[in-house]
């Protein structure tokens, strides 16, 4: 899970991260009042999962209530690149002497965390690691020793931080990580990370993902999840239902079960020149009830033209996949053609069922890539039965 | 011969009490995998049909000289589970567990990065097979039967597409693996290839691999290598955008690392050919082994 700039602020917070004060706003008077309480001048800042919000505007400085009313109603509901601003974070002016970039990365290819430091923050840090690598001082930790004081002082030297913030910055990094670590975080990403003119060391910005499978280790981090807000409406469905869907573009939906196939399913469909409206993963013992909750999902999305079921029944049995889509079929009346694949564990039987029900508009396909082909030239119009 | 699990395996499953673990140990055992023991802590001296259950580990291993286990247990108690297996002197862990913490993973992985004789398979795998020895895991065995090709893969339904179409094409399997689907797997296909290559009646390693991370370009470099034998790839997920988790969580492609073109050209660059469907895979192999 992504947190919202402030709800990773928060998150922060609790392992003693030093932050500006702020507070959130949904409308133009909660920003006006927050203004009032935290004390001009603030920053009001549009609260979305994507960079670049600066320069689209997203981000200003008001040294007036009028002006903090001006911008709330400006960046309210503005739209950055894609994203919708629902709410704002109105924060403390903060003086910049420096900008600095800090992280922690889980690192799968090392098995190790990662933590990262940079005197050239401020600015894209993919680009600081490409064009002067010596900028980042990079250091991996052991998950046994964790991370220990001479880390930070390691990290600070090497970046070539000023040598009168060497220790506070060395002890901002021990704070990030017991974040990163205390709360299952995969991703903490501070940039920039401020050197005030009176040299205190503040997280200006602040990037945190969460580990959803450690959910049950924070009951609290529920409180933190806003995707049920501007997400897409049929991912929202989906959620609910419990199952793991992703909207894609193409107009070709698909339902299939084990993430690996899904995605081959996906791939298929490209290769046979479709483009798939969605990657559906069923689970493994997908129930009839639950394929008719499935497919509803699929057929609730207006750009699709064709279904393609992609199934092969290791755990999941293909006559129960079978009884879901003629279940479905019944009660969701679909007006675009299906393509039924269906191999495995009791396929001979499925095969049978679908034969019997004789579904209008219900084309069985014995192999992936001929059902491919097929949902392919239904989607553009032809072949209709 | 086949590869990690075999005639020797000795089976101790955790979570074997639970009603997932008892389906699937008891479907193990029909399949004539040597299941010993389980553990559960409190129900030990209990049997699940003539299975004897234990509080630990170490009981298990004490009386039953139990050598593999299988994972069974909800994600919460994992990594507690695989570590007190390795404790209790199990060389083979195969966890069959989803949803394990990321955190919890690492720690895993670290422990055992210093206890290098210990190999665990997975998590968030359909486990092994060894077509007519034993069969560890959730791997529908019905569609596999004994042969020379080894599979090892990081998807479960997609391991089982693609072995069926190679089982169509006439083919048998020394072992298939799975490795799963998390960012940190505790065998990786190096690992596992490295097994196929030393085994006398593997002569053709399928590897299926998807988007994310770099295990496939870790594993083109050690083909290059050290593998004499054919390889023949598939990769996954060619066309998924960026930055999205495609169920796998190992699968998300983020920046320009992990993408599948770039898997397949590290791959085809040594000499593996990688299939651009499943069926293309079984294709490739019939050229190879001219079945």
């Amino acid at each position: 899970m992504d947190l919202l700039e402030y709800k990773g602020k928060q998150v922060l917070k609790r392992h003693d991260v030093p932050l500006s004060a702020g507070a959130p706003a949904a409308t133009v008077d909660e920003a006006v009042a927050a203004a009032g309480e935290i004390g001009l001048p603030v920053v009001v800042k549009a609260q979305v999962k994507i960079g670049g919000r600066g320069k689209a505007g997203g981000i200003k400085l008001a040294d007036s209530i009028e002006a903090v009313r001006e911008h709330a109603e400006a960046i309210l509901g503005m739209d950055i690149r894609g994203h919708t601003v629902h709410e704002l974070w109105i924060e403390q002016a903060t003086d910049i002497a420096s900008e600095y970039y800090a992280a922690v990365v889980f690192d799968r290819s090392a098995k190790a965390s990662l933590v990262m430091l940079s005197t050239q923050g401020g600015m894209d840090i993919e680009q600081v690691a490409a064009e002067s690598p010596d900028a980042l001082a990079t250091l991996h930790i052991d998950p046994l020793v964790g991370f220990q004081p001479f880390h930070g002082r390691r990290l600070a030297f090497e970046a070539g931080v000023d040598a009168d913030v060497v220790r506070p910055v060395a002890d901002m990094l021990a704070t990030l990580y017991a974040a990163y670590e205390g709360e299952d975080a995969t991703l903490v990403e501070i940039n920039p990370l401020v050197i005030t003119p009176d040299r205190r060391v503040i997280a200006l910005d602040a990037k945190v993902t969460l580990d959803d499978n450690a959910a049950f280790r924070h009951p609290e981090h529920a409180l933190l999840d806003d995707a049920g807000s501007g997400g897409d409406p049929q991912e929202q469905m989906a959620k609910e239902r419990g199952l793991t869907y992703v909207k894609l573009d193409g107009d070709i939906g698909i339902f299939g079960n084990g993430a690996g196939l899904v995605m081959s399913t996906l791939d298929v469909v490209a290769h046979a020149g479709g483009a798939p409206a969605n990657f559906l993963d069923a689970g493994g013992g997908a129930k009839a009830e639950a394929i008719a909750a499935s497919v509803d999902v699929i057929l609730s999305n207006p750009n699709v033209k064709a279904v393609l079921f992609n199934v092969f029944g290791g755990i999941t049995r293909c006559d129960e996949v079978a009884r879901g889509i003629i279940d479905a079929y019944a009660i969701l009346k679909p007006t675009v053609p299906f393509v039924v694949r269906l191999d495995g564990t009791n396929d001979v039987e499925a095969r049978r069922l679908l034969a019997d029900a004789n579904l209008p508009n219900v084309h069985a396909e014995a192999t992936m890539d001929g059902a491919a082909a097929r949902v392919v030239e239904l989607a553009r119009g032809g072949g209709c039965s | 011969m086949s590869i990690i699990v075999g005639d020797d395996t000795r089976l101790v499953v955790s979570g074997l009490t639970g009603r997932e673990g008892t389906y699937h140990a008891l479907n193990n055992r029909r399949y004539g995998t040597n299941v010993v023991a389980g553990v559960t802590p409190g129900k030990g001296g209990q049997d699940v049909e003539g299975i004897p259950v234990f509080n630990t580990f170490r009981a298990a291993v004490a009386e039953t000289d139990a050598n593999t286990a299988m994972i069974f247990v909800p994600a919460r108690f994992a990594a507690d589970s695989i570590l007190e297996a390795q404790d209790a002197g199990i060389a083979t862990i195969i966890a069959i567990t989803e949803g394990i913490p990321a955190h919890d993973e690492l720690k895993v992985f670290n422990v055992l990065r210093h206890n290098p004789e210990v190999r665990l398979v997975g998590p968030n795998c359909p486990g092994v097979l060894s077509p007519g020895k034993a069969n560890v895991g959730i791997i529908p065995a019905q569609f596999f039967k004994p042969g020379n090709v080894g599979v090892v893969s990081r998807s479960g339904t997609l391991t089982y597409q693609i072995g069926n179409e190679l089982a169509r094409s006439g083919f048998g399997n020394s072992t298939i693996v799975g490795i799963g689907g998390d960012p940190v797997p505790g065998s990786s296909f190096v690992d596992v290839i490295e097994l196929f290559q030393a085994d006398p009646e593997t002569e053709l390693i399928v590897m299926s691999g998807e988007i994310g991370g770099s295990a496939e370009e870790e594993a083109a470099a050690y083909v290059a290598e050290n593998v004499t034998k054919p390889v023949v790839a598939y990769i996954a997920g060619l066309t998924a955008p960026p930055g999205r988790t495609m169920g796998h969580a190992g699968a998300i492609v983020s920046g320009s690392s992990g993408g599948g073109q770039a898997k397949i050209d590290a791959l085809e660059a040594v000499g593996v050919r990688v299939g651009r469907t499943p069926t293309q895979v079984a294709e490739i192999a019939m050229e190879i082994l001219g079945a």
